[in-house]
């Protein structure tokens, strides 16, 4: 059946040469320098201080430019606004001088003012930011936003001059810098803010094409709601002469199978996604096209804690034990994902976990049998809780094989529409349940304090008081090497308790044209657009690929 | 309804009688109609072997060979496997006895609620024809996502309410043909007739009105049913239908899509089964759309 | 007639009302709200949230609120796509649906009166046969399938059309195919069953025996009565279709109005399911209105009540 399928696709291609062929998408923009990108989904918004998502940051990068930004390759901080910065001894006062020709693409410098201006927009508690957090770092802005101080001039943001601006911290916070390139660190033009609406509340209609006003190298040009925005160079951005794209063009499509075939004909640069499906048959057929890159997220099973058979360690730790994580990763999630034998995924920041948990199945029989279930003999009805996704079901169902052969526990699964398995998880109306923790900064405490005590997102249950003690003496800790240490006791505390399974850590898969040269993969699948451009090199696309691998 | 026992129970045995003779002229006709009858064999057999799957399935439905994975057609699995390696023929087998009861029974919630309520719409006209309408005009209108959330939150996962969901969704459509239908019956020359001589309105609805709407409702009767069974699987999509590894047809059909173009198996045998049974249903459908049309036979 | 109209169109007032007191409890009772994600932000935040919207007095009050900003046509602002309002969204969709519905609902006409037409003149003949095996195959074709299917081989192995997109004429052949092909099913079955019963009742016999020609019976006479069942059936369906289909718009990227009716419900957007749900149920009733008003010209005998 498969050999037809080629068959016939060889003969339209055939037939396709005969026929003197239209230039593509593609091609257009490759000799225009536009880049025509699969963008997932919709952005919600494109104001940096309301949005949540991972599109709308992927949108928004192009339009603002924060204090620093990343090195496309390696994402270590790199001039941004800020031309230089220093650090204060204790790790806890950084001054950032602001280079001179920052402009907005309205023509006015972009200066420290600014800066003070978007952040005491982002604390105002009555625009309600949700990723106000991120600030919290920072001197009295949690009360602020709390609303427990009102004087912004007591939050640690201090202008010294149009060109430097300072931030005192709470505590000294060694992942810092990298906090600046998340989209709620991004400057907003106050100005052009006030114009289109209230600037301190939701529905200001700053953000429309015309009203836009942006700091970074792309300018708003277009926005039709499901269909396309349209970013073009700005003229009066500060590294204009560096960026090479003319223009990018986001399309928000949100199934992957149609994505897959807008490349497939032409029409995309680079893709969103891959359909689990097709990863196979490029991997096979054009692999030059294929990216599977590390990205800084793992997938893991909640146990509620709370509830038996579960509240027992024993049992948590027998159903880690009896899963197969290599069978599952490469015959089940098939997308170049590493299992997860720890929490943290390797390499956060230079932390790799040392402690791991245990797959030794005749261990994991004994434990069960300890903790009463002998082969799985009288093991309560337990569900396994997943929000409906062809990808979690065919995961769920492997592990309630693999736990039925291996243990002779039986569980259910049970699939939720996405808001009610949000709800049934928060509210432990659940006893297994399928979850994943994408990191927002490169940190291993992105992973681990969301198991704190009473944490929004712990969602177990379990509560341990040393473990409590780990994180918070991390955050008092100044000594790198010091606070990774700490890191390591509380990550192998957090894994012989198990409160959570890991699974597999992710990976990013999507497809991307040779053509498209600068976008370099990274754990946070960030990609500066300044540094993309489109090159078509002579010899065909399997020479292009060649080349493509080299950086 | 205040009216003296007897003649009750002689409208009703006269209604046997002639209901009788009715039925069995329509299932002559029927019997004569090869189309219908090798349909309707067909669905019988399909069910029974999908009823007694787990005695002849050749596999278990969710026993998984993650070595083996997606593979086309062979001696050992003879529609193949799906990508965690399972029995596709097994899975068919198993999927048929959600599909065709969740296509049969809603079909039937929805026909019998459709034709009464439409019935008596058309034919009281007036005021109840007006609320009825109206209110067949909100029930269109209410979010169907919600509707199935909250049925799901108050009384949990059940393979009946399941039934009922779909049913009441799908006799709002049937409900206004049938009063269409009944509307423009009612000014026909014999209604008039019937009316004149002073019949009960029972009786005309029963003996005139129904069997003049029965070839329509046949029709889209059949209709529904392949809208019932993909329902379903937009249920299961809501945590509502059939939990996984379980199957039905409309899951396995929708899984199929996706995966179309590498494992094409996976989409079209499940479809075959699918579009199998409505074909044989549609001839069924004519057959007995024509056995029962009582005005053809005089010809 | 017009007293009629005005009557009916009076009656959609309690009508809306009633739909919308329905869907706004039912929605309220459903778990999970607009803000609720996977990352958890902090309750004071969620508590920000909650106030700038409303979300935090009693229910009976946002209720009332909300009704006092529909009277004056406000829909308010959607939830999910924080800088727009719903109107503002359900009207730069609506021209998309309205247009790519127009085109399925032309090809359904057309196409599926014909077939059935066509089929009923000879009963069980090959002329009946095919054009129903037809029909029944686009009912059992989800557009799921066919969609992808059309564009593999339209698109992709021969180049015709783009895969995806709403920018050319071009780009409206497949979807409004794809979308037609299911609704042609349903016409072409229901006209045939109808144009079955027509022929056998006593007027056209009557006819026939006075031997009127034949297409003038099916033109004067049958296909008034023959095509009763299609006009009931596709008063609701014109109003699916102009509402646009999330399955096709997804399949080909179209910026139509489907997407918002069923994400609305699934992201909890509470202003977008009302705007989605008053916005359909107001077509619903127009659409049957029409339908009530077609039947009575196709039978003259009927009166409007």
């Amino acid at each position: 059946m498969q050999r037809l399928c080629y068959a016939l696709c060889l003969l339209a291609l055939t037939l396709h040469a005969g026929c003197g062929r239209r230039e593509t998408r593609v091609e257009y923009g490759n000799r225009e320098q536009i880049l025509f990108k699969g963008n997932g989904a919709e952005p919600a918004e494109l104001d940096p201080q309301i949005v949540t998502g991972v599109t709308e940051h992927h949108t928004i990068m192009a339009f603002l430019e924060g204090l620093v930004t990343e090195d496309p390759v390696d994402l270590h901080p790199v001039p941004g606004v800020a031309e230089r910065w220093d650090v204060s001894e204790d790790g806890r006062v950084y001054t950032f001088h602001l280079r001179k020709d920052a402009k907005w693409s309205n023509g006015d410098p972009v200066t420290a003012q600014d800066f003070w201006e978007s952040y005491r927009r982002i604390l105002t508690p009555t625009l309600a930011s949700e990723y106000a957090y991120m600030h919290f770092v920072v001197t009295n802005a949690e009360a602020f936003n709390q609303g427990r101080i009102t004087d912004f001039d007591q939050v640690g943001y201090k202008v010294l001059g149009d060109h430097t601006f300072q931030i005192r911290l709470a505590s000294p916070t060694p992942y810092f810098l990298s906090l600046l390139n998340h989209t709620s660190w991004f400057p907003v033009h106050l100005p052009t803010v006030r114009k289109h609406g209230l600037p301190y509340v939701r529905g200001n209609k700053w953000t429309r094409p015309g009203h836009h006003v942006g700091n970074g190298p792309f300018v708003l040009d277009e926005w039709r709601v499901n269909t396309v925005i349209v970013a073009k160079k700005s003229p009066t951005y500060w590294g204009r002469d560096t960026v090479r794209l003319n223009e990018i063009r986001f399309y928000p499509i949100d199934s992957a199978d149609t994505e897959e075939r807008a490349f497939r004909s032409g029409q995309l640069h680079v893709t969103e996604t891959l359909p689990l499906s097709k990863i196979e048959v490029y991997r096979n057929r054009q692999p030059e096209v294929l990216r599977v890159d590390p990205y800084l997220g793992v997938y893991f099973y909640r146990l509620n804690v709370t509830k038996p058979p579960l509240n027992d360690k024993r049992v948590r730790q027998a159903l880690s034990a009896a899963m197969d994580r290599t069978a599952l990763v490469e015959k089940v999630a098939r997308g170049g994902q590493r299992p997860a034998y720890h929490f943290t995924p390797p390499g956060t920041a230079g932390y790799y976990s040392r402690a791991k948990v245990s797959g030794d199945l005749a261990a994991a029989r004994k434990l069960l049998a300890e903790a009463g279930y002998p082969e799985g003999k009288g093991f309560p009805k337990v569900e396994l809780l997943f929000n409906t996704s062809e990808a979690h079901r065919a995961i769920a169902e492997a592990i309630q094989q693999m736990w039925k052969v291996n243990l002779g526990v039986e569980v259910q699964l049970v699939n939720q529409e996405w808001k009610v398995y949000l709800d049934s998880q928060h509210a432990l109306n659940y006893q297994i349940c399928r979850a994943a923790w994408i990191a927002d900064y490169v940190d291993p405490n992105s992973f681990l304090d969301m198991f704190l005590t009473g944490g929004g997102n712990n969602d177990t249950g379990w509560s341990n008081a040393e473990y409590d003690g780990l994180i918070a003496a991390a955050s008092r800790e100044a000594h790198p090497a010091k606070r990774m240490e700490i890191f390591q006791r509380a990550e192998a505390l957090l894994l012989d308790e198990m409160p959570v399974i890991p699974i597999y850590f992710y990976t990013r898969v999507n497809l991307r044209r040779p053509e498209a040269k600068g976008w370099h993969p990274n754990i946070l699948d960030s990609h500066p657009y300044k540094y993309v451009y489109l090159e078509d090199s002579p010899g065909g696309t399997k020479a292009s690929a060649t080349a493509g691998t080299g950086h | 309804m205040a009216a003296p026992a007897q003649p009750v129970a002689i409208t009703g045995a006269e209604e046997l009688e002639a209901g009788h003779s009715l039925w069995q002229d329509a299932w002559l006709r029927l019997r004569k109609n090869k189309l219908a009858v090798g349909g309707g064999v067909f669905i019988l057999v399909l069910a029974l072997a999908s009823f007694l799957s787990p005695l002849i399935a050749p596999h278990s439905y969710d026993t998984q060979n993650l070595a083996l994975g997606a593979t086309s057609p062979s001696g050992q699995h003879w529609l193949g496997t799906d990508d965690l390696g399972r029995d596709l023929l097994s899975r068919i087998l198993y999927g048929g006895r959600i599909s065709l009861s969740v296509g049969l029974a809603a079909t039937l919630v929805a026909v019998v609620i459709g034709v009464l309520y439409g019935t008596i719409s058309g034919y009281f006209g007036g005021r109840v024809d007006v609320l009825m309408m109206r209110i067949v005009d909100i029930l269109f209108s209410l979010p169907f996502i919600i509707f199935v959330i909250l049925l799901m939150v108050i009384y949990g996962r059940n393979i009946y309410l399941l039934f009922l969901a779909i049913g009441a969704v799908e006799w709002l459509d049937m409900s206004r043909i049938v009063r269409g239908q009944v509307l423009s019956l009612k000014k026909q020359e014999f209604i008039e007739a019937a009316q004149a001589l002073g019949l009960r309105r029972r009786r005309i609805i029963l003996r005139h009105m129904i069997p003049n709407v029965l070839g329509i409702v046949i029709i889209y009767g059949t209709l529904i049913v392949p809208r019932v069974m993909l329902t379903e699987a937009f249920l299961s999509f809501l945590g509502f239908g059939v939990q996984p590894p379980m199957s039905s047809w409309g899951t396995l059909i929708s899984e199929g899509a996706r995966s179309m173009e590498e494992f094409p198996w996976l989409l079209i045998f499940p479809g075959l089964a699918f579009s199998s049974t409505l074909f044989s249903l549609n001839f069924v459908g004519d057959g007995l759309r024509d056995a029962l049309d009582v005005r053809a036979s005089k010809d | 007639m017009l007293r009629f109209i005005a009557k009916r169109l009076l009656e959609t007032i309690p009508v809306l009302l009633i739909v919308a007191t329905l869907t706004f409890f039912m929605m309220k009772l459903a778990p999970g709200g607009p803000f609720d994600t996977d990352k958890a932000t902090t309750p004071e935040i969620k508590a920000q949230l909650e106030a700038q919207y409303g979300l935090n007095q009693p229910v009976h009050e946002q209720y009332f609120n909300y009704l006092g900003q529909l009277v004056r046509g406000d829909l308010g602002p959607s939830f999910k796509y924080a800088g727009w309002s719903v109107g503002e969204l359900l009207w730069s969709a609506f021209p998309v649906s309205l247009e790519l519905g127009c085109y399925a609902l032309a090809i359904a006409l057309t196409v599926g009166t014909l077939a059935g037409i066509v089929a009923s003149l000879r009963k069980n003949t090959v002329t009946d046969y095919v054009p129903m095996m037809f029909a029944t195959l686009g009912i059992c074709l989800p557009t799921f399938v066919t969609g992808p299917l059309l564009i593999m081989v339209f698109g992709i192995m021969l180049g015709w059309f783009n895969p995806s997109g709403w920018d050319f004429a071009s780009d409206r052949v497949l979807p409004a195919i794809t979308l037609g092909l299911y609704y042609t099913a349903y016409v072409a079955r229901l006209s045939r069953a109808g144009m079955l019963e027509v022929f056998n009742q006593d007027y056209i016999r009557t006819a026939r025996a006075k031997g009127v020609s034949k297409w003038r019976i099916i033109w004067r006479h049958s296909l008034r009565g023959g095509l009763l069942s299609v006009v009931t059936f596709i008063g609701p369906a014109i109003a699916g279709l102009v509402t646009g289909s999330l399955v096709v718009e997804t399949i080909f990227h179209i910026p139509g109005l489907g997407r918002f009716f069923v994400m609305a419900g699934f992201n909890r957007d509470y202003t977008m399911v009302m705007g989605t749900v008053l916005f359909y149920a107001t077509l619903i009733i127009l659409m049957n209105l029409l339908v009530d008003i077609v039947q009575v010209w196709l039978n003259p005998k009927l009166r409007f009540e």
